[in-house]
């Protein structure tokens, strides 16, 4: 294929596919480990319950305010899942369900009566994202890179990613150790004086923030699939975390290139004239390395049944 | 007043004052739900003794160290180390968690939990040089598992992740040393690798407190006991407060006469 | 209009619905309190989500086969076996790898979603307004259901309600001591499938109403709000179900009436607010109650700390416990006690010198077990008990200020 064609009608999809996808899994590493997966979970789920109190309020489609909104629905969502646990003395995981489905009915009920013909806000566009929309039209090749007036034309989802998966780096950068520490060992964290409970919140922020930027992209789906499916590949793969976070990495890269590829590729050779999701086909992608990592990743078994130690 | 009701009789009020104590704790009380499984404690742990947190299951003995570390909040009462409260000592104190309370099966190595002891000399982002490298390893070194610094945590046996704790506390260089149950469920060289680097500790002029289970052991491995059993019943060297008498108080029932005096003969 | 829907006055199609969905909601309750006491309340979750490829793998092939696609109890076949896949790998990744359940629950279910979504598209490319159907899979929908479908959806929630109750001992069993019911002969792993099997049939007939986004909401909310009302296995049980019953009816008669308003929310809403009443107000375990409870428990605690400070001489040591002393006239503002405090302090010493005794002589070990450190030792022994333990302390010597 020629960069004539692939810069502007696929080298931004991909690319905000990757970035949103790594976005995702960076923090997704932390919240498996805190046996917290399925709080990515909740998190997308109300993620449109925020959108649309956002629009409802602000009247515009914006991506500001609906980030805002979004962010906003997260710690909603993670302060009630607290109250509900702790006040109730519910198991977490019930907390949780009774959380993300209560605020994504509201959510969805909000959207019906409210008056959002016109501006593209729908349950489907929520789930399945608009990945193979984001096209670059001011490219015509390679050469656009290097163009100041054509990246000016790139979609601004780019950026957006771009900007939230800087930001997820650089809060696990800054606060690795006591992350590392407090996720390890959380009362000996607390005798060391690390805020431990200001941590897991900055933390749910901080993923709230990458499912956000990614949902206004490519949709809940993929963002669910990313917070969980590589990260946990890469734990079948690793008994490091250092390791395992840049496993992560890789994983949620080959997903991202490898499923965007497969949807709009693969059902031409079966004669197919359209493609299929990406969103779908990338948490698709995700699953099979998982398998993949389930079936012969190195570190697969549980401690002291491991087949290689490092 | 004409009740006369001393609080310890019996028990001679500890060598150092409240004021520099390395641990005080006073009217701590401490309850999950509505019933109170630490009540109104005061405790002066003595400066450079070997003090064993004694009682019965469920009494109170590893909650009272939470709640003098902050780990859980307590309904009343404070406690002060070496004179200060908790937050300005924070770095004078290293803590043994109970080996059950983290997931062993956390990817990370032996020698990486080591510097975790290091985690306030290193800050946020301050790179790991050789000499914080030598000093881990000179920390498992001391509890004999220096061959085992790369292996992945949860291959170690029970004895051995309790002496990698140790060694992230030894990494601390703290004065006091707080260990909740450390020889629960460890192999007997374990035990002996122990309690000669607590020993060493001692004479080094540190302060241990630990949770302690095993009466028989009391005698040859401690300074001094803290007998709790929800309440305080005791508090002094072993001769003075670890008798019959204190222990009947503390178990009640649930230690038979007989138990107590084969105590006795060992202690003896 | 409402009430015409509520008392099933709408047309043959909405009552099958209602009452379908009523003894849905009943099923589900009951089905999702098992699930809860088994703390697997999030399998749901992945059960759920676990069907849309089933649904369009079924609709695939009906059209390959020459239908038109629409069966529902065909659709509904293929999002059973989908969903029985999705649930033997979330067991497989969690028994046969190091991951976690959770872990295992949310990548079954997003990915599962993923290819479920993948597959709609492949039926949209498979020719125009076929699949339109098929998104009603995702949110719910009962406006202008066939009378077919509406049968099928009144009869799988009663057989599945059948099929609960049939089963609900050996369940109440399980959930209640797994161990016993082992010993007592019941296959622990038999009966485990089986609760999975009702929330997947729950999941399976509640698709269309509710839709699999939230049908998970059915097996969770009710039993949560159950739980604030008793402890008692049988009791949860059959709150549950009313609870689950009643958000469904009034979910699906709400909906009938505003058929722009999609089933699935409406109910699961209902349910929300049925539990938020249950946390706030249910007698022993709400909000109001715990709140009420924990303060007075607290200030229980300071009054006899501080009155045994007082006793022993010692200073009080926090500002809460003074304030609380002074307010019931047991002390001055610099911590001298009143005379009343002296005396109150006098007791509260001797009690705890009585418990000591108690705790130590095992022929009062059940009275010991209900020391708290704030009971009056009155209420939990006799007047002769109290005096045998004041003989053995030396007698209650008289209390003078």
């Amino acid at each position: 294929m020629s960069g004539a064609e692939f810069v502007p009608l696929s080298l931004t999809p991909m690319l905000i596919g990757v970035l949103s996808a790594i976005a995702c899994a960076l923090p997704g590493n932390f919240l498996l480990l805190r046996k917290q997966a399925l709080i990515g979970d909740a998190i997308s789920h109300v993620v449109l319950p925020g959108i649309v109190t956002a629009f409802l309020l602000t009247g515009v489609v914006a991506a500001l305010p609906m980030m805002i909104g979004a962010a906003g629905a997260a710690v909603v969502a993670v302060v009630m899942i607290e109250a509900v646990r702790r006040l109730g003395n519910i198991e977490p995981g019930a907390a949780m369900g009774l959380t993300f489905t209560t605020l994504f009915a509201g959510g969805v009920l909000l959207l019906e009566q409210s008056d959002t013909s016109g501006v593209h806000l729908d349950v489907e566009h929520a789930l399945y994202g608009n990945l193979e929309s984001l096209i670059w039209l001011d490219a015509t090749g390679w050469g656009s890179l290097l163009d100041a007036s054509a990246l000016l034309g790139l979609p601004p989802e780019l950026g957006r990613v771009a900007i939230a998966l800087i930001g997820v780096a650089v809060f696990l950068w800054l606060f690795w150790r006591p992350l590392v520490l407090s996720t390890f060992d959380e009362n000996f964290a607390r005798t060391m004086g690390a805020p431990t409970t200001v941590l897991g919140i900055a933390l749910v922020l901080v993923s709230a923030l990458a499912a956000v930027a990614a949902f206004d992209a490519v949709g809940s789906i993929i963002v669910i699939a990313m917070f969980i499916c590589p990260p946990a590949a890469a734990r079948l793969m690793t008994n490091r975390l250092e390791h395992q976070i840049a496993w992560s990495v890789a994983f949620a890269t080959l997903s991202a290139v490898l499923g965007y590829v497969l949807a709009g590729y693969a059902p031409l050779w079966f004669g197919f004239e359209y493609a299929v999701s990406a969103a779908g086909m990338i948490a698709t992608v995700s699953g099979l390395i998982l398998a993949a990592a389930a079936f012969c990743g190195p570190c697969r078994l549980r401690s002291g049944a491991s087949t290689v130690s490092f | 007043m004409s009740v006369s009701l001393a609080a310890n009789e019996g028990v001679a009020p500890s060598s150092s004052s409240v004021s520099d104590s390395p641990l005080a704790i006073r009217g701590m009380t401490v309850s999950y739900g509505q019933k109170p499984v630490v009540f109104s404690v005061d405790m002066t742990v003595a400066e450079g003794a070997m003090t064993a947190i004694i009682g019965p299951n469920g009494a109170g003995k590893s909650t009272l160290l939470k709640a003098a570390l902050g780990i859980v909040s307590p309904l009343a009462g404070r406690a002060t180390v070496f004179g200060k409260p908790l937050k300005a000592a924070r770095h004078r104190i290293a803590y043994v968690p109970q080996r059950a309370s983290v997931d062993w099966d956390f990817p990370t190595r032996v020698i990486d939990v080591v510097l975790m002891g290091l985690s306030r000399e290193l800050g946020l982002l301050r790179r790991i040089r050789p000499y914080h490298m030598d000093k881990a390893y000179a920390c498992l070194e001391r509890v004999g598992m220096t061959e085992f610094a790369e292996r992945q945590i949860g291959q170690l046996s029970g004895g051995q992740q309790q002496r990698v704790f140790l060694a992230r506390a030894l990494a601390q260089n703290a004065d006091l040393y707080l260990l909740d149950e450390p020889f629960a469920g460890v192999d007997a060289a374990t035990e002996k690798a122990i309690i000669d680097v607590l020993k060493a500790l001692r004479s080094e002029g540190k302060t241990v407190v630990a949770v302690h289970h095993d009466l028989t052991t009391v005698p040859t491995y401690f300074d001094r006991v803290f007998l709790i059993n929800t309440r305080k019943v005791a508090e002094g060297t072993v001769a003075e407060a670890f008798t019959p008498d204190t222990l009947h108080k503390t178990y009640g029932g649930r230690l038979a006469t007989g138990q107590i005096d084969q105590l006795e003969l060992a202690a003896g | 209009m409402l009430l015409d829907a509520l008392t099933l006055q709408l047309g043959y199609n909405a009552t099958l619905v209602t009452v379908g969905a009523a003894l849905l909601g009943v099923a589900s309750g009951v089905t999702g309190t098992f699930l809860y006491l088994r703390k697997r309340a999030l399998v749901s979750d992945a059960i759920s989500h676990a069907t849309l490829p089933g649904v369009g793998l079924a609709f695939i092939v009906m059209v390959l086969l020459g239908g038109d696609g629409r069966s529902l109890p065909v659709l509904l076949l293929g999002a059973a076996m989908s969903s029985w896949v999705g649930l033997l790998c979330v067991n497989l990744l969690s028994q046969r790898t190091r991951l976690s359940e959770d872990a295992a629950i949310g990548a079954v279910l997003s990915v599962f979603f993923g290819f479920g979504i993948v597959l709609l598209t492949v039926i949209q490319t498979m020719g125009s307004g076929r699949a339109a159907g098929l998104e009603s899979f995702l949110l719910g929908a009962t406006a202008g259901m066939l009378f077919n479908d509406a049968m099928v959806i009144a009869i799988g929630g009663a057989l599945t309600l059948l099929a609960v109750v049939i089963l609900r001992r050996p369940m109440t069993l399980l959930a209640f001591d797994p161990e016993y019911a082992a010993a007592r002969g019941l296959n622990v792993q038999r009966m485990d499938l089986a609760i999975m099997a009702l929330a997947m049939a729950v999941t399976v007939i509640g698709l269309k109403i509710v839709g699999l986004i939230l049908i998970v909401a059915m097996l969770i909310i009710p039993p949560v709000t159950a739980r604030f009302w008793t402890d008692r296995t049988d009791h949860m049980t059959l709150i549950a179900g009313v609870a689950g019953g009643a958000a469904a009816w009034i979910g699906a008669s709400l909906s009938a009436i505003a058929p722009a308003l999609p089933t699935g929310p409406i109910i699961v809403l209902v349910s929300f607010a049925l539990f938020a009443l249950s946390l706030l107000l249910a007698p022993n375990r709400g909000l109001l109650a715990v709140g009420l409870r924990h303060n007075r428990f607290q200030r229980r605690v300071h009054l006899r700390q501080g009155l045994l400070a007082l006793a022993q001489g010692q200073p009080i040591y926090e500002a809460y416990t003074l304030r609380i002393l002074r307010r019931a006239g047991l002390a001055h503002a610099d911590g001298v006690p009143t005379d009343t405090g002296r005396a109150r302090a006098a007791k509260a010493l001797l009690d705890e010198k009585r418990w000591e005794t108690v705790r130590q002589d095992q022929a009062f070990e059940s009275a010991a077990a209900l020391y708290d450190g704030l009971r009056d030792i009155e209420t939990v022994l006799t007047a002769d008990q109290i005096a045998e333990i004041d003989h053995r302390i030396g007698g209650p010597k008289e209390v003078t200020p």
